[in-house]
């Protein structure tokens, strides 16, 4: 199989999921997009062999920005203005 | 909408627990072993990925589950709600004390090889200066995030 | 003008995408980061981490080594910066009523 193959389906997932983050209207809905995102990142790191940052980005990224992130849109407005 | 949802979420926060059987028992078969997990990520940091800052997540992501879930006032026994910014301050002093103690010891700051434990080659002593700095790593992250969740919830 | 954002947005890819083309391979060991002195014969950073974080601090894992004791300055700033978002919260969030 191709080398690269993986990667390629990693970083399209990546990209639509950051695209579609963008454009979402409901915030949960972008919070958990985001959390994809990270966790898209996160396996790309484990592919280029950097397992330390990949575990830091798994839990932080996924984990403790996205409970903030869903207590910040609880306190403040669940639509997205624009 | 807004102020409702902000109504229910502090209420829920403050006062009284989810009544809902089925998130008590995962919750409580969950938490000890996210626990567990942190204490291994941050003790086999030497070993495998892992060290202070992503146990330090992972012990703090535990209490965020128990304060979510059982509520402010019954998750009192296991971190207080004061505690969180003293602990934060004395994970900063151990890393500084760390290297200040090897300073003063000898050698130049953070230079885990001069620390006086007699009877280790500098190499071990490395390997335990280490230990104890990802200690103070674990406990400034977990306190610093446990914090944060309780003060946007007003503690 | 938002024509020339595009235009800028993919000029930019391609360049980036030239740029990961052009990349060694991962584990080249002729690659300028994993060579063993540069060209002035001095030490490379990473060559000597790997040669010498196992005899240093009997740790497997050299990235802790790194992270920890070589390094260990930037990650006290970092805990540092982390205990001070913190605080920050503590002064901007805290409510005083309770």
């Amino acid at each position: 199989m191709l080398p690269w193959l993986i990667e390629i389906i990693l970083f399209t997932v990546l990209i639509v999921a950051a695209l579609v983050a963008l454009g979402l209207r409901n915030l949960l809905a972008a919070v958990v997009t985001l959390s994809i995102f990270s966790f898209m990142s996160a396996s790309i790191m484990v592919k280029l062999g950097a397992i330390d940052v990949a575990f830091t980005e798994a839990v932080v990224g996924a984990g403790a920005v996205g409970v903030i992130n869903i207590l910040a849109i609880l306190l403040t407005s669940r639509k997205s203005a624009d | 909408m807004n102020e409702v949802t902000r109504d229910i979420v502090l209420r829920r926060h403050m006062e009284g627990p989810i009544v809902s059987p089925i998130v008590h028992v995962c919750i409580r078969g969950l938490v000890p072993f996210i626990q567990i997990v942190g204490l291994y990520v941050y003790f086999h940091g030497h070993y495998s990925p892992g060290g202070g800052f992503q146990g330090g997540v992972l012990m703090a992501a535990s209490i965020i589950l128990l304060r979510m879930s059982l509520g402010l006032a019954d998750s009192q026994a296991v971190m207080p709600n004061r505690l969180p910014i003293p602990l934060a301050a004395v994970g900063a002093l151990i890393y500084a004390g760390t290297g200040l103690f090897a300073m003063v010891a000898g050698g130049s700051y953070l230079d885990y090889g001069f620390l006086p434990i007699p009877g280790l080659e500098p190499a071990m002593l490395r390997n335990l200066g280490i230990l104890m700095i990802e200690l103070g790593v674990t406990l400034c992250v977990m306190s610093t995030i446990i914090s944060i969740y309780d003060n946007l919830l007003g503690s | 003008m938002k024509a020339i954002r595009i235009l800028a947005l993919a000029a930019f890819s391609a360049v980036m995408m030239v740029a990961v083309v052009h990349l060694p391979p991962k584990g080249d060991p002729h690659s300028p980061a994993n060579r063993v002195e540069n060209v002035l014969k001095g030490p490379v950073a990473g060559a000597y981490y790997i040669q010498n974080s196992y005899p240093d601090a009997k740790t497997p894992n050299m990235v802790t080594v790194i992270l920890a004791d070589y390094r260990g300055f930037d990650t006290l700033g970092e805990t540092v910066v982390v205990f001070a978002g913190g605080v920050a919260c503590l002064y901007l969030l805290r409510r005083r009523t309770a």
